[in-house]
């Protein structure tokens, strides 16, 4: 059964239309991996799965619930989704014990102590549990990633969506979080994934979705879409990707 | 011109000392009048300065202009005008205030003006993606606010915050124009009857109040180390532009 | 209760608000000769110079504005110096304003200090030249912002004056107000005068700091 159904998304920014008509679905315990140029709507796609933004046409159903249905509880599904940023986004104002308990605490309503017991366990899974303290500027940026990822994952979500998560980490540090997000896909952790790592898509994702100018180009097994592609752009790219990123890790 | 010798010069500063001093403790307790004063309206301004804050930020424009105006009419009226119109305007219509309800009003709304503009700084100094992460978790916009946006927009607050302080420390004194009995007032006790020793009475003032906005601006000075969060720091956020503190 | 409203008041208000522009104006440039004179003593003036001037400066800067009014206008005299209302009004407020506007014309020294004055020593000029051609018209450039924010400043403060019986705006309002009993009219008045002079005045400065400014000098140095 599918757990994550995205039909026919639009969406438009002014004059420029950013996603014209994206469809795909993921089954529960899947990883797919979406790569594509820079300012091609993956971001807004991601998005529009839990309606940070609103898309103009198009559905997107969590299990059987319609996210994009106008009388949803959405507060109430985005609780469900994890959501972890490129740039991190923790909490500036609380510690990493904090920033992975206060949802479970405000949204969930969890009394503190359990809430608390919860975060320490879940910053252990992400190897931080020596870090409890900090606060997130005094983190490196791989820390405050690993931190970003227990703080999804201490909502229990049924999927995490994954915004470049190791693009804006210095070469050194994106190893240790791709290894968290590598035991996610192994304990079964639904996860949908905009990453341009070939190494980590090769060695997790079920799939690989190649957009391009808002719509998808091609979607396949890693090892079918990497050494075979049928389009000739995902060719091109995979290229420019290889020389950029290199073929390792 | 006559020409005091200096031994009698010092003879009458020694006994204006004196009767400064015997008037001292009626001094203090009218200034704690001030204090009272300056405690409800920086009380009424934190207040009403955040609700406007996050109108201007967050609202519309129905309630985002209103309250851009607000804040605009509130900064532009001299305290002297708003003070008059919180006292003597209902007065005129049979209604009495007391002078401290009038002051704590109008002198309160003045400084909410400010803070708003300190608060929306604040606001707006912090990420997007704060309010996007959190939102992202679940969180109710009015959720994220509250926990996420205000506890950070206070701390980066604090500095202007300060400033503002010491400017309505001050301004309390504003209050002597609509009968309010706070230290100014007390003071002409001294100046009716002792008319030499004016300088000396508002020098005493002048000397308490030094005390008074050092210790205040210290304490806050103190509050802000305590509250200090690694990497939550902001230059500039700024109210009335007349710093006190560097 | 009727409102009353007399269109002979207009004139009499106008009258005041002109008192208030004046004694704005003068008391800023009283303030700005004073609180330049009052910084290079602090920044250049060795301790002798430079810890009186910081005293002064905490404080007029600690004290409220009444209180030094209320010095000048009746602890002055006991001194032996008496002055007229509106001259113990302009001077308490010169006072006053000089104290913070010599902390921004620090500041801007301070900020183009350095660099700029090791340069321009270089080029075999005295201390005093160096603070004269190259210092101060960068300093005084950077301060134009904080002027035109004591000029407002001091546009609304100065309706203290009126405590010492000076006819300004405010005292000529409380004085129809009081005859008439009609406060709530007249200070609604004064107070749409007040924005609409403001509104003015704050255009106008913004107009002049446009033509005066040099691209990429002192945009932040009101924070320094
Ligand atoms: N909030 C927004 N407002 C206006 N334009 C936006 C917004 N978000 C994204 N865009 C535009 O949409 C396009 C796709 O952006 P994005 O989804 O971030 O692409 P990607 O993540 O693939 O790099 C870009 O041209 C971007 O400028
Ligand atoms: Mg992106």
């Amino acid at each position: 059964m599918n757990l994550l159904k995205v039909e026919n998304i639009h969406k438009r920014y002014g004059k420029e239309e950013v996603l014209k008509g994206v469809s795909f679905e993921l089954k529960r315990g899947e990883t797919k991996i979406v790569i594509g140029p820079s300012g091609t709507g993956k971001s807004t796609l991601l998005r529009c799965i839990n309606r940070l933004s609103l898309p103009d046409k198009g559905q997107v159903w969590l299990g059987g619930e319609e996210i994009t249905h106008s009388k949803s509880n959405i507060n109430q599904l985005r609780a469900k989704i994890g959501f972890v940023f490129q740039d991190f986004n923790l909490f500036s104002h609380l510690t990493a014990l904090k920033n992975v308990s206060i949802a479970p605490i405000k949204v969930k309503g969890m009394k503190k102590e359990e809430a608390a017991k919860l975060a320490m366990e879940e910053l252990e899974r992400v190897g931080l549990g020596d870090k409890a303290d900090a606060y997130p500027a005094q983190l490196s940026g791989g820390q405050q990633q690993r931190v970003s990822i227990a703080r999804a994952l201490a909502m229990s979500p049924k999927l995490i969506l994954f915004d470049e998560p190791t693009s804006a980490l210095d070469p050194e540090l994106i190893g240790e979080v791709l290894e968290v997000m590598i035991n996610l896909a192994k304990d079964g952790m639904t996860m949908l994934v905009i990453s341009h790592e070939m190494g980590f898509a090769r060695s997790v994702a079920d799939e690989v979705i190649f957009m391009e100018h808002g719509v998808i180009v091609e979607q396949g097994p890693p090892q079918q879409l990497f050494s075979n592609p049928k389009h000739r752009r995902t060719g091109e790219f995979l290229h420019k990707i290889t020389e950029l990123y290199g073929e390792t890790n | 011109m006559e020409v005091s010798s200096p031994i009698i010069e010092k003879r009458i500063v020694i006994e204006g000392i004196a009767v400064i001093g015997r008037y001292l403790p009626g001094l203090l307790q009218a200034l704690l009048t001030n204090v009272q004063l300056l405690l409800a309206l920086l009380a009424v301004g934190f207040a009403i300065g955040t609700v406007v804050a996050l109108l201007q930020v967050y609202a519309g424009h129905f309630l985002g202009v209103p309250a851009f105006l607000y804040e605009w009419v509130f900064r532009s009226i001299p305290a002297l005008v708003l003070l008059f119109l919180f006292y003597f305007g209902p007065l005129q219509f049979g209604v009495s205030i007391p002078p401290f309800f009038a002051a704590t009003l109008a002198l309160g709304f003045r400084s909410s003006a400010y803070q708003s503009q300190i608060f929306r700084g604040a606001i707006q100094a912090i990420p997007q993606g704060q309010m996007m992460a959190a939102r992202s978790m679940g969180m109710s916009r009015v959720r994220a606010i509250i926990s996420i946006i205000l506890p950070q927009a206070f701390r980066l607050s604090l500095p202007a915050w300060s400033n503002e302080f010491s400017s309505v420390v001050k301004d309390t004194t504003l209050a002597y124009a609509v009968g309010l009995n706070e230290i100014l007032r007390h003071a002409r006790f001294i100046t009716e009857r002792y008319y030499n020793l004016a300088m000396l009475a508002y020098l005493t003032i002048a000397l308490i109040f030094l005390v008074l906005t050092y210790s205040g601006n210290w304490s806050l000075g103190w509050l802000e180390k305590r509250l200090r969060i690694p990497g939550l720091e902001m230059a500039g956020v700024s109210g009335r532009g007349r710093n006190l503190s560097k | 209760m009727g409102l009353v409203f007399d269109w002979a008041w207009l004139p009499q208000l106008a009258h005041g608000l002109l008192i208030t522009v004046e004694i704005t104006v003068v008391c800023v440039l009283v303030g700005i000769v004073l609180g330049l004179l009052l910084a290079l003593g602090r920044v250049y003036g060795g301790r002798l110079l430079s810890i009186p001037c910081s005293l002064y400066i905490q404080f007029f800067r600690g004290t409220p504005l009444l209180v030094q009014l209320l010095m000048v206008y009746y602890g002055f005299p006991t001194w032996g110096i008496t002055l007229s209302p509106i001259m113990s009004g302009i001077l308490a407020l010169g006072l006053n304003t000089a104290a913070y506007q010599a902390e921004y014309f620090r500041g801007a020294i301070q900020a183009v200090q350095g660099g700029q004055m090791m340069a321009a020593r270089s080029t075999g000029m005295s201390l005093a030249q160096a603070i004269r051609y190259i210092i101060l018209p960068q300093a005084f450039r950077i301060v134009i912002p904080s002027w035109s924010n004591e000029l407002i400043l001091m546009l609304k403060y100065s309706s203290i004056v009126y405590m010492v019986t000076v006819m300004d705006i405010m005292g000529v309002g409380n004085t129809i107000a009081a005859r008439h009993f009609s406060f709530f009219e007249v200070f609604i008045i004064v107070a749409l005068l007040y924005l609409a002079l403001v509104f003015i005045v704050s255009q106008l400065l913004r107009m002049v700091e446009r033509h005066v400014q040099i691209p990429g000098l002192g945009e932040h140095a009101e924070h320094r």
